[in-house]
């Protein structure tokens, strides 16, 4: 049985960096697992390769036993896997309903017909004259929308028919999350979701992630946040300068010699403070 | 083998004008980041300052130099002034909308006061050739390439050893940081438009003398050999702009060698395609191709659109078709037919432009596709008009697709500067066709519109008709916009990496909008050839497209109204109050200028 992700020896070097360095990682259906550590440690270069968005220069990556890295993102996304952007990409002049439906593109099935050459016209044709099959579709794709948008209590609801930029941040990542769900991700890639919330906010979002964990949604996060991460992985991974310096459960990785080192500095907190203090 | 060396002798002064031009380009588009579309207009207006000091005041030939270069470089600072300042932090399309609407400005100024007729600029260079391993050199090439290494020269020295030349490679790298810095970033932008301008002025000059010969009209082909020249070298790249000048210029002069006269543009042209699809970093930057960041976010400016209610609006349908039962004077008639088959060309820019991103300058060029494929259906095949008009829209979709298929990887100015130069392409391959297309002579005695064997010959019917295409296409279009398809090609517009993250195939949705606008241009084109029973490669020129990104702007990028109401507005009243010709390119300029400014979301609203 071929696990959900699986990530094996993935290289991706920039210029003479090695932003991510022969890493292996692996996801297992319905597990939550977390990918931490320092700025520049090549977690986000990782999701980018996921979504193909970037290629490795070497490694695998395998979704449900597929090899995917040499897929383009559309394809990616079809075959089930949504992911958030760390600074948020909303669609600036959709409405929020417009953002959502989006995220819902891969699964239009009667408007979109599979037939090969002329399926594009066959689309243009269908999306004109709309029969009954298409505006189906189109519904209850609009209620699912709504449902969803329903998660984040009355943030996004009242504001339906707002284009996403007259959102505030807080807002916009809620709606990013939002997008990704109507894609009904076998995986989902959340890229630092509460970036930017104060503290009530990202408990909000901490709850929410956790419903989506009991539904038994297989989620990658990336998060700075350790009080969440803790709280919410099943497991957890430590990258540093590009590679993989501990995995393991949230308790085991708390207390490893090699990522309080990469998260403090060699000599501890107290003097790191210090020579912040004096300055260069 | 002597005629080798001469064509490369001639390619290389060219080139060396075509670097002038390019470097200043280049400049600007380093601090700035804006392909300055006026940059053609200075280099006129530089030919023509010189032509005036020559003829009136006598000036020997440096001190006609000199008053060029401070003429164009107080043109470039106030370009800077009008086009880039009030714009910072404005959508990123504006200020190169802003350098199109000066242009058509300055151009037209330059014919009114100057007059459309070309004039010769007297030399008092000596005459005398030298004779240089079997190649004739006269003095004009010596000036020259002099006037390009000296300031070649002086530019490198001051960007290398000066402190403004400091702060303007500073802001080129980093505007914001150089801003932090205190780097006035705003005498910076200053500094470089008086550089450049200088540079193009002085190079307007030199082709004059060169050719003894200048017109209004070296305007735009100027920015558009600029502008190859700098994407060779590599955008925003000073010494690739250099190189960039030489090979255009060599690859002009042999393939005038080779073809003839005629050909050389479409050789320049080619070269941009070139390395616009395989090297669009240009010469000298090599990696990973034209940077993801999500550029397109800001292109259009955010607006909420204003909505007619439905009865308004059909309303303004029925009342323009009653039009005709009112009044039957031929001009108002014709006028607005002539505004409707406009209104047709705004709405398929308006989708491609406005609704999926795709700013295209070449707009112009499916209306020629559609009308030579409709004409050569009727002439060469005998297909009545209800076939062949359709066949044509056809045609144009398909070919339109095309043609600008392999152009779908580029962003932001880079598919702009791409769909100008297969607009170009597209209009010198009908001139050059001679075959097919009857080449500059053009097709004569296309036959008039006619309907189950009966001429459309009425001003009347011709206006229904018309109005017909347009209520028909702007239906379909509004259907269009709100279904799946409408926000897929908007999401694609916003943000081009989020949206192929959500499953879009961003070439299949391109494909769908240009084989779309592409069909509805093509009706137009085939309407218009019918009508004008006469066609060649002028009749759609790259003039045209501009003006109907000015009408999509007027009315709203994206919005289906704004299309037909921009149309009118810009085609229609001009025409009406009987402005003379030569000042409607005026106004036209101006109307652009003041949107960009003061309402980039056009009349009713961005969709």
């Amino acid at each position: 049985m071929p696990r959900r992700l699986e990530i094996r020896g993935l290289t991706r070097r920039f210029g003479g960096v090695a932003a991510v360095r022969s890493l292996d990682l692996a996801v297992d259906d319905g597990e939550f697992v977390s990918l931490i550590g320092p700025n520049g440690a090549g977690k986000t270069t990782t999701f980018n390769m996921v979504s193909g968005l970037d290629r490795p220069d070497a490694g695998e990556i395998l979704f449900a036993g597929e090899p995917i890295q040499r897929l383009p993102p559309e394809r990616i996304a079809a075959l089930g896997i949504a992911r958030t952007f760390q600074h948020g990409r909303v669609f600036a002049n959709l409405s929020v309903e417009d953002n959502v439906l989006l995220g819902a593109h891969t699964r239009l099935r009667a408007v979109k017909p599979s037939i090969p050459l002329v399926g594009p016209l066959a689309e243009l044709a269908l999306a004109l004259i709309r029969p009954a099959r298409v505006k189906r579709e189109e519904a209850a794709l609009k209620d699912e929308a709504r449902e969803i948008l329903g998660l984040f209590g009355d943030r996004l609801t009242p504001r339906l028919d707002h284009l996403a930029y007259s959102l505030s941040y807080a807002n916009r990542r809620r709606l990013e999350i939002a997008r990704a769900l109507a894609l009904r991700p076998r995986l989902l890639l959340l890229d630092e979701p509460t970036a930017g919330m104060n503290p009530t906010e990202t408990e909000e979002m901490q709850a929410l992630i956790a419903a989506l964990k009991t539904r038994g949604m297989t989620i990658l996060l990336i998060e700075h946040k350790l009080d969440l991460v803790m709280h919410l992985s099943d497991r957890v991974c430590v990258l540093d300068d590009g590679a993989k310096i501990a995995e393991g459960t949230p308790n085991v990785v708390r207390n490893d010699p090699a990522v309080i080192e990469a998260y403090l500095g060699h000599s501890g907190i107290g003097r790191a403070r210090s020579a912040e203090a004096v300055g260069p | 083998m002597t005629s080798f060396i001469d064509y490369t002798v001639n390619g290389l002064v060219i080139g060396n004008i075509y670097a002038l031009l390019a470097v200043g380009l280049a400049l600007i588009f380093g601090v700035a980041n804006l392909i300055n579309f006026a940059h053609g207009s200075v280099y006129t207006i530089g030919a023509y300052v010189g032509w005036a000091a020559i003829t009136f005041l006598h000036t020997p030939l440096p001190v006609t130099m000199a008053i060029v270069a401070v003429v164009c470089a107080f043109l470039g600072v106030a370009i800077e002034r009008i086009a880039l300042r009030p714009l910072q932090g404005k959508a990123r399309i504006a200020p190169l909308l802003a350098t199109i609407g000066l242009s058509f400005v300055l151009d037209q100024l330059v014919q009114l006061v100057c007059s459309p007729d070309p004039r010769a600029v007297p030399s008092d260079l000596p005459d005398w050739r030298v004779s240089v391993g079997g190649v004739s050199l006269g003095a004009m090439d010596f000036l020259i390439a002099a006037v390009g290494i000296v300031s070649a020269a002086l530019l490198y020295g001051f960007l290398r050893f000066t402190k403004l030349g400091f702060a303007v490679r500073a802001t080129a790298q980093d505007r914001e940081a150089a801003l932090q810095m205190g780097v006035n970033v705003n005498a910076v932008n200053s500094a470089v438009f008086a550089i450049a301008s200088a540079l193009g002025g002085l190079g307007g000059l030199l082709v004059g003398m060169y050719y003894n010969h200048i017109d209004p009209a070296m305007s735009f082909q100027a920015t558009l050999k600029g502008v190859v020249a700098q994407v060779i070298g590599g955008v925003g790249n000073v010494p690739g702009a250099i190189l960039g000048g030489a090979l255009l210029g060599l690859t002009e002069s042999y393939g005038i060698a080779l073809f003839g006269t005629s050909y050389r543009n479409l050789f320049a042209f080619a070269l941009l395609i070139v390395f616009l699809l395989w090297a669009p970093n240009g010469l000298f930057r090599t990696g990973s191709g034209v940077s993801a960041e999500p550029l397109v976010g800001t292109f259009v400016a955010p607006s909420r659109p204003i909505r007619l209610p439905r009865w308004a609006v059909a309303s303004m349908a029925i009342a323009a078709f009653a039009l005709p039962l009112v009044t039957s004077a031929p001009y108002l008639l014709q006028t607005l037919t002539n505004a409707w088959l406009a209104a047709v060309l705004a709405l398929s820019l308006t989708l491609v432009a406005g609704t999926a991103g795709q700013i295209s300058l070449g707009q112009a060029a499916l209306l020629a596709i559609g009308g030579y494929a409709s004409a050569l259906l009727a002439l060469d095949l005998g297909a009545p008009a209800i076939i062949s008009v359709p066949a044509a829209a056809l045609i144009t979709a398909a070919l339109g697709t095309l043609l600008v298929f392999p152009a779908f990887r580029l962003r932001g100015h880079y598919i702009a500067i791409a769909t100008l130069a297969i607009g170009e392409i597209v209009s010198l391959v009908i001139l050059n066709w001679e075959g097919l297309t009857g080449g500059a002579m053009g097709l004569t005695g296309i036959p008039p519109l006619s309907f189950v064997g009966r001429d459309l010959d009425s001003n009347r019917a011709i206006y229904w008709t018309c109005l017909i295409v347009v209520v028909i296409v702007a239906l379909l279009q509004n259907r269009l916009l709100g279904s799946h398809l409408g926000r897929t090609l908007r999401a694609m517009r916003e943000d081009e990496v989020a949206a192929q993250s959500y499953g879009v195939s961003l070439d299949r949705y391109k494909a769908l909008a240009f084989a779309f606008g592409g069909f509805a241009a093509g009706v137009a084109g085939a309407i218009t050839a019918h009508l004008y029973s006469y066609l060649n490669n002028q009749t759609f020129d790259s003039q045209l497209s501009l003006l109907a990104l000015t009408m999509v702007i007027l009315g709203g990028m994206g919005n289906v109204l704004g299309a037909i109401v921009g149309a009118v507005v810009l085609v229609g009243l001009p025409e009406l109050f009987r402005v003379a010709a030569e000042y409607r390119i005026l106004i036209y300029g101006i109307v652009l200028l003041l949107l960009v400014r003061f309402r980039p979301q056009g009349l009713l609203g961005t969709v």
